[in-house]
């Protein structure tokens, strides 16, 4: 048994890589996850619109975060109420607060923000011992929960899994790819056969890009179908957003292979992209609540965007003129990583020297 | 200069020198064989021909990669597609229209005993059938230099026969032939052969040139000698004994015509003993 364990310290010692994975990582990620595991929302953005909204906003308390206020009707101008669904729509808010309706003051919430919402809803409810005004709203407000009026869990995680699982087969599957060919010994095959590296490239990514979209495209059809999550948006945004998105990840698994010697460091990397992502894109944990020191590390991460997308288009109708941030970081994104990934790649089938 | 090889190519992979200017040339209509120990540079030199490989210094002469057939030390095959799934990606890699690979594809499979595992994956077909995959995979392109890295190694005899019947043909109709191989005899049928040692040229030349260059002659002894020098320069073979007398003249009763295996043996000890002269 003593030569047993002699040899797979040996062994070990010899695969750095593992052996930083298994100490470094469980460090670090505890560290980052640690910081942003949190379902706690202290600040709700907020907007109020109609008559006296400066005066309502000033009344709350600082649980809501004012985000803007819309005083009145201005000639073509559009309603308050309006102006503050729309304000929803576009996410710039999770609660808008609409005076001077016939019915009394309307508490509009955004259900996809389902902390926020839980968030609002719990301090609504405690606002009746507070000054005149918020006892006043809190008294004869009624309350309206858009996109999601049941708060349903599925309704948020659906479309945010869906990039998950986008992320699975466009790093983790095709990661494996490239450096298949590099255990199997066809690399050098390939090498001197007569494809431009483009064409190997694409080769290689095509068959996964298809196999992507199609089962995003299964995603959806089941969410929608079996869990009534519904499709309120423009196909063909969330198609663009998809395509960006599987663009994004397929680059990120080409570079992940063409830096791995083994498929199981393949694996051990691409496994690493995704745990980030699951736990720090906003599908889980709200991105508010997420230390800002921790934060801007789900800013480099594409599911992130592909959440904002697939949620805002699926369940509040988002339009692309409101949409289009999103878009630009995830081109940008895709931008890097196929310019990395397709620099690696053509070293990877470039002869090699011996000096 | 005709032909496609090597000129003076060199290659070192950290400290080791894995070729030391080394030079070959393949002539078309020839096969041309590399003969070496295990680790003497034979696949080196192959890759650095087929373009695989950049070398450190000197030149290579080979044509476009379309017009080149490579055999390299792995067969170059996807084991989880299928014999003729693996040649039909080749052939059409590298443009060989469809028709055409389909009628070379029967040939070949047929030539080679390989058309019943046609269906079978590569990844469960013998070391030898693998071989064979490997060598008629290279052919398909119709290459100008058709370069092949140990295609009998693992080999059983008759499936031997095949592939030389494959590389013979593929030399008739005017390809250049580069093919490692560990087996002298082998070797021995090719039109030129170039002998490898730790990277470096031992000997170059038609097998019949190598065969009369070495010095002294050769002889066969039913033990091993007992004199500590004739040891040195003593290796089995065939169930018998033979050493190399460097200086002695022609009519010893018991010496023998010296075959390419014993001219390569006899260049090997030539070399390591001017090197403890040196």
């Amino acid at each position: 048994m003593r030569a047993m364990i002699v040899k797979e310290f040996r062994q070990l010692r010899r695969d750095r890589r593992t052996l930083a994975m298994m100490i470094v990582m469980p460090v670090l990620l505890l560290v980052i996850l640690g910081y942003a595991a949190s379902f706690d929302v202290s600040r709700v953005p907020t907007v109020v619109a109609g008559p006296g909204s400066a005066a309502v906003a000033k009344a709350l308390p600082e649980t809501f975060q004012l985000a803007g206020t819309y005083q009145a009707e201005t000639a073509g101008g559009q309603a308050p109420e309006a102006w503050a669904r729309d304000q929803l729509r576009d996410g710039h808010a999770a609660v808008a607060i609409v005076t001077g309706t016939a019915a009394g003051p309307l508490v509009l919430i955004d259900g996809t923000q389902l902390f926020d919402a839980q968030k609002t809803l719990q301090e609504l409810s405690a606002l009746g011992g507070g000054t005149a005004t918020t006892a006043s709203l809190a008294g004869t407000a009624s309350v309206q929960i858009l996109y999601n009026p049941e708060l349903k869990t599925s309704y948020i995680m659906i479309p945010g899994l869906a990039g998950v699982i986008l992320v699975f087969v466009g790093t983790v599957i095709t990661s494996l790819g490239v450096v298949r060919e590099r255990q199997a010994g066809t690399l050098e095959q390939l090498a001197v056969m007569p494809l431009r590296p483009a064409d190997v490239f694409l080769g290689k990514i095509i068959p996964y890009f298809v196999v992507a979209l199609a089962d995003l495209a299964i995603v959806v059809a089941v969410g929608v179908a079996v869990f009534g999550v519904p499709f309120a948006g423009s196909a063909a945004v969330f198609a663009l957003g998809a395509l960006l998105f599987v663009f994004v990840t397929l680059g990120l698994g080409v570079l992940i292979s063409s830096v791995s010697q083994t498929q199981g460091q393949a694996i051990q990397l691409a496994v690493m992209t995704l745990l980030p992502q699951v736990l720090l894109s906003g599908l889980i944990f709200p991105l508010s609540s997420i230390v800002i020191g921790v934060r801007w590390i789900a800013y480099l991460l594409p599911l992130t965007y592909f959440t904002e997308i697939s949620r805002g288009v699926m369940l509040r109708a988002q339009p692309i003129t409101s949409l289009w941030p999103p878009f630009v970081y995830l081109a940008l994104l895709g931008a890097v990583v196929a310019t990395l990934a397709t620099l690696r790649f053509r070293a990877f089938l470039a002869p090699g020297t011996g000096r | 200069m005709n032909g496609w090889g090597t000129h003076e190519v060199s290659v070192r992979f950290g400290a080791r020198q894995a070729l030391d200017r080394v030079s070959i040339t393949a002539l078309p209509g020839q096969v041309t064989a590399v003969v070496g120990a295990d680790g003497a540079g034979k696949t080196t030199l192959l890759r650095c021909i087929a373009g695989a490989l950049a070398p450190g210094a000197g030149t290579v002469r080979r044509p476009q990669a379309r017009r080149i057939g490579y055999l390299p030390p792995g067969a170059g095959v996807y084991e989880d597609l299928s014999v003729a799934e693996n040649l039909r990606f080749r052939s059409a890699s590298y443009g060989v229209p469809a028709p055409v690979a389909q009628r070379h594809i029967g040939e070949y499979l047929e030539r080679t005993g390989l058309a019943a595992a046609q269906d079978r994956l590569a990844g469960q077909l013998s070391g030898g059938m693998l071989r064979k995959l490997g060598v008629v995979a290279a052919l398909l392109p119709e290459p100008e230099l058709l370069v092949l890295d140990e295609p009998t190694t693992g080999v059983d005899p008759v499936s031997r026969a095949d592939l030389w019947w494959l590389i013979a043909s593929a030399a008739a109709g005017g390809a250049a032939v580069l093919m490692s191989t560990t087996y002298t005899d082998e070797a021995a049928r090719a039109a030129r052969v170039l002998v490898l040692d730790s990277g470096r040229t031992l000997a170059e030349g038609t097998p019949a040139e190598i065969v009369a260059a070495i010095p002294g002659t050769i002889a066969v002894r039913p033990e091993r000698p007992e004199a500590q020098d004739e040891r040195r320069r003593s290796w089995r073979r065939a169930g018998a004994w033979r050493v190399w007398q460097p200086a002695a003249g022609p009519g010893h009763p018991d010496t023998v015509t010296p075959d390419l295996q014993d001219a390569v043996c006899v260049a090997a000890l030539h070399r390591e003993l001017e090197a403890a002269h040196a």
